[in-house]
């Protein structure tokens, strides 16, 4: 038993992670200082926790999407949208439970129309989702009126800028949604279901499985969790942004969940794996910031960072580093 | 030196995937002006062998010979310089292209360095004549029948290499007189002395056209012999180490009327699919179903399983009045469906063969009763060995298994929910000698356990010696239902092809 646990914390985005924080503190010898102030923890790896955290939210959802081998560009509408609701709700007067119930709602009622598009009209995935990732923006302008609605609710600033036990809010939800969800997966038959249907969709409806329910539910748990991230973002910035929030970061939950080691032909996943995804992404992001290069070198060393994770993957670099490596990763299986 | 008559020569080959040796020291020798049929069950290491000699694999030890001289081949195009050209059973060419540049793809013949069309498709026609095809060369490949498609393979592959040619199972989707002319242009290659490694599941085409035989088994070699010198009987004997016999019985055993009846069709049918049929099928009864291709066969299968549910008509299960509108509703009725189309339909290639065999149960199971992988080991285990599959291990991916033995898990997946009622459709096809008779062993084992089941085949001494009753369709309908003594495949050929109007009883 434990040499198998062994055997996991040696997986290559663990590793990934250890080196990329290892690398920014070379650059920034303060990196791993965490002070306590005011009841909670402040310090560089806190902070990589706390910005992570979003991407992370979303990777969580986006890895059952993808395992199923589809995708879903609407993450990022998707938290613009819920994070309008629950901003206008609140400025409107509604209870800060409501507004975050209505938000959580709107986010799942995305999801599950994606659902719909793909697994009820069979449109492909990226087709499908590019739909409210176009629509999800303008949506969320015309609830916010174009501009920028700012609150002052401190139970919804609470969700973002709190801390639990020392640890920032929202990464204690990432973490929660994170452990809710792997449990979900792995402790009922829902996880083999999704990768069957991701390996063959058409074997595993003859095998007798609810295809088309379960698509419907991944892809309604996305939204879900694009709105969970939505309403962290919101509620960090004291305001939603229809046009900011969450711009772009689709991309970086769908990196986050590749460098997770889930292949987007789908098939086998991990969600704490993406996790892990989301915070090497965010470890790089915050690295180069730290350490003082300039800001435009950002996403080029990003991309290098990126290709080089991806290669330490790859089953060539499992071919160079030996035939040993193969075998366990078979063994492991 | 003896063996320099040999163009390509494997000697002493190993080959070693993980823990589990594909090829065990195997020696193979191609003369020129022979065609060489190698065979084995799947899983002999035949496809193992010939990704070696194009290059492919690299061996894990021996050597590969060329002329007599050991070559290392990197890769498929590297053996292509060698002379050692493949052509495999799905045409690996553009079908959107026109035949001439599908001919001369990648060393066209250039003017001023642009391709010159005239002079390919003058080439072309020139190319094409010697394989005895007439056709313009600047048509699209895909508008022309698959057997033409192969042939064009062919003479791209000879033009290409030129010494040796290695068709691996060339005529799985050809008909009869495609398969004929096909063994035309390979009698001509082999005159014109070219060596020819030919793969077929099929022993009348070995003895149709081959010279010599080899036959692997569990990755050894078995022996190489001259063809003219073995017996059918022979051959088998060798690929198998044993003599199977198939009963060549001709009295179906009709339908114990005393025993129960478990499921009763009345009506049943789907619009623009197969039109209503009445059928009673009874506990420890195999029905037959025989039929052309199109015939509404597999649509039959597909509607009694709720695949693509029926629209008219009733069935009963156990006397009770049921309504099965999809898969799920079919399972809990106890029923199981091995589709026709293994790799599409049936197996889910990157998962584990443990998780294949258990898919369907814990299917029925629902989301929340989750077998723990030990339960899952178990079962797996226990089905596994009942039906003799061969798998290195259980955690392997189903894909990397023989056909026969992915067919084996696909009925263990279905064993494993304890079921009824089985529809197997085609469930031998493409699939070696030895799971073929385990196959057919087991339908007979759960006929007599008392399980229903309707099994499609298009090997009618198969079905003759299995069924209790045969169900004969034809364009999408029921024509007949055979049953009683001297049943004999002519008889069911004769139902097939009678006038539609004759009732046959």
């Amino acid at each position: 038993m434990k040499r198998l646990h062994l055997e996991r914390l040696a997986n290559p985005q663990l590793l990934a992670l250890v080196g990329v924080l290892l690398i920014n503190w070379l650059l920034f010898p303060n990196f791993f200082r965490i002070s306590w102030q005011d009841g909670r923890l402040f310090g560089s790896v806190i902070d990589v926790i706390n910005r992570g955290a979003p991407v992370a939210i979303l990777a969580i959802g986006m890895t059952g999407v993808i395992a199923t081998k589809g995708v879903d560009l609407s993450v990022g509408a998707i938290m613009a949208v819920c994070g309008a609701v629950a901003a206008t709700m609140v400025v409107a007067g509604y209870p800060t439970p409501v507004a975050v119930i209505a938000a959580l709602g709107v986010g799942l009622a995305c999801g599950l129309w994606n659902g719909f598009l793909v697994a009820v009209l069979d449109i492909q995935p990226i087709i499908a989702t590019l739909v409210l990732m176009v629509a999800g923006r303008g949506i969320a302008q015309l609830i916010t009126e174009g501009s920028i609605v700012t609150f002052n609710d401190p139970t919804l600033i609470f969700i973002g800028t709190g801390s639990f036990l020392g640890l920032p809010m929202a990464a204690v939800i990432a973490l929660v949604l994170m452990i809710l969800v792997t449990l979900l997966v792995r402790r009922t038959a829902i996880g083999l279901f999704v990768q069957a249907i991701g390996v063959n969709r058409a074997a595993a409806s003859l095998a007798g499985i609810h295809s088309r329910m379960l698509l419907i539910l991944v892809y309604g748990l996305s939204g879900f969790c694009a709105a969970v991230a939505g309403i962290v973002v919101a509620a960090d910035i004291r305001g939603a942004d229809a046009n900011n929030s969450g711009l772009w970061l689709e991309l970086d939950a769908i990196l986050a969940v590749v460098i997770g080691g889930t292949s987007l032909l789908g098939g086998k996943f991990s969600v704490p794996l993406a996790v892990v995804g989301a915070l090497i992404i965010q470890a790089m992001n915050t690295g180069i910031l730290v350490s003082g290069f300039p800001p435009e070198f950002n996403l080029v060393v990003k991309a290098g960072m990126i290709i080089l994770i991806l290669l330490i993957q790859s089953p060539l670099a499992g071919q160079l580093f030996g035939r040993r490596a193969i075998v366990t990763k078979a063994a492991s299986k | 030196m003896a063996d320099t008559d040999y163009v390509l020569e494997a000697r002493g080959i190993i080959k070693i995937f993980g823990n589990h040796t594909a090829l065990d020291a195997v020696d193979f020798g191609l003369k020129a002006g022979e065609v060489h049929a190698l065979l084995g069950e799947n899983g002999a290491g035949k496809s193992t062998l010939i990704k070696i000699l194009t290059g492919a694999y690299q061996p894990d030890g021996g050597a590969v010979l060329v002329d007599g001289k050991a070559v290392t081949l990197d890769n498929p195009l590297h053996a292509q310089t060698h002379g050692i050209g493949t052509v495999y059973q799905e045409v690996n060419l553009l079908p959107n292209r026109s035949v001439a540049e599908n001919l001369f793809l990648g060393h066209q013949p250039t003017r001023f360095g642009l391709v010159d069309y005239r002079k390919m498709e003058k080439d072309a026609r020139v190319l094409l004549k010697r394989y005895g095809l007439n056709l313009d060369p600047s048509s699209e490949l895909g508008s022309h029948s698959v057997a033409v498609q192969q042939i064009v393979a062919i003479a791209r592959a000879v033009q290409l290499s030129g010494k040796v040619l290695i068709l691996d199972e060339p005529t799985a989707s050809l008909d009869k007189n495609e398969v004929d002319r096909l063994f035309e242009v390979i009698g001509d290659l082999k005159r014109s002395g070219l060596a020819i490694i030919f793969i077929t599941h099929f022993l009348d085409q070995v003895f149709a056209v081959s010279d010599r035989v080899t036959v692997l088994r569990n990755g050894r070699l078995i022996d190489t012999r001259q063809l003219d010198s073995l017996s059918r009987t022979d051959v088998v004997r060798l690929m198998l180490g044993k003599d199977i016999a198939f009963s060549g019985s001709t009295d179906l055993e009709p339908a114990n009327s005393a025993s129960e009846v478990l499921l009763d069709f009345k009506g049943y049918g789907r619009k623009k699919s197969v039109l209503p049929f009445d059928l009673t099928i009874h506990k420890g009864e195999v029905i037959g179903v025989a039929g052309l291709l199109g015939s509404g066969r597999t649509e039959m299968a597909r509607i009694m399983f709720g695949a693509d549910p029926a629209d008219e008509g009733t069935v009963e299960v156990n006397g009770k009045a049921s309504a099965i509108r999809n898969t799920t509703d079919a399972i809990r009725h106890g029923f199981g469906f091995c589709p026709e189309d293994r790799k599409a339909e049936g197996i889910l290639g990157d998962l584990s063969v443990r998780e294949n065999i258990i898919i369907a149960l814990q299917g029925k199971l629902g989301w929340f009763k989750a077998l723990n992988r030990d339960e899952q080991m178990e079962i797996a285990g226990k089905f596994g060995e009942a039906m003799d599959i061969r798998a290195a291990s259980l955690d392997m991916p189903v894909k990397l298994l023989s056909g026969g033995n992915q067919q084996k898990v696909i009925l263990s997946r279905w064993l494993a929910t304890d079921p009824a009622f089985l529809i197997l459709d085609e469930p031998t096809r493409g699939i070696d000698v030895g799971a073929h008779a385990e196959i057919v062993r087991t339908i007979n084992r759960l006929r007599d356990e008392g399980m229903a089941m309707v099994v499609i085949s298009s090997e009618l001494d198969e079905v003759v010696a299995y069924s209790s009753r045969i169900v004969v369709m034809r364009d999408r309908q029921v024509i007949a239902e055979l049953r009683g003594k001297n049943i004999n495949p002519g008889i069911i050929v004769q139902a097939i092809a009678s006038n539609p109007d004759e009732a046959l009883a």
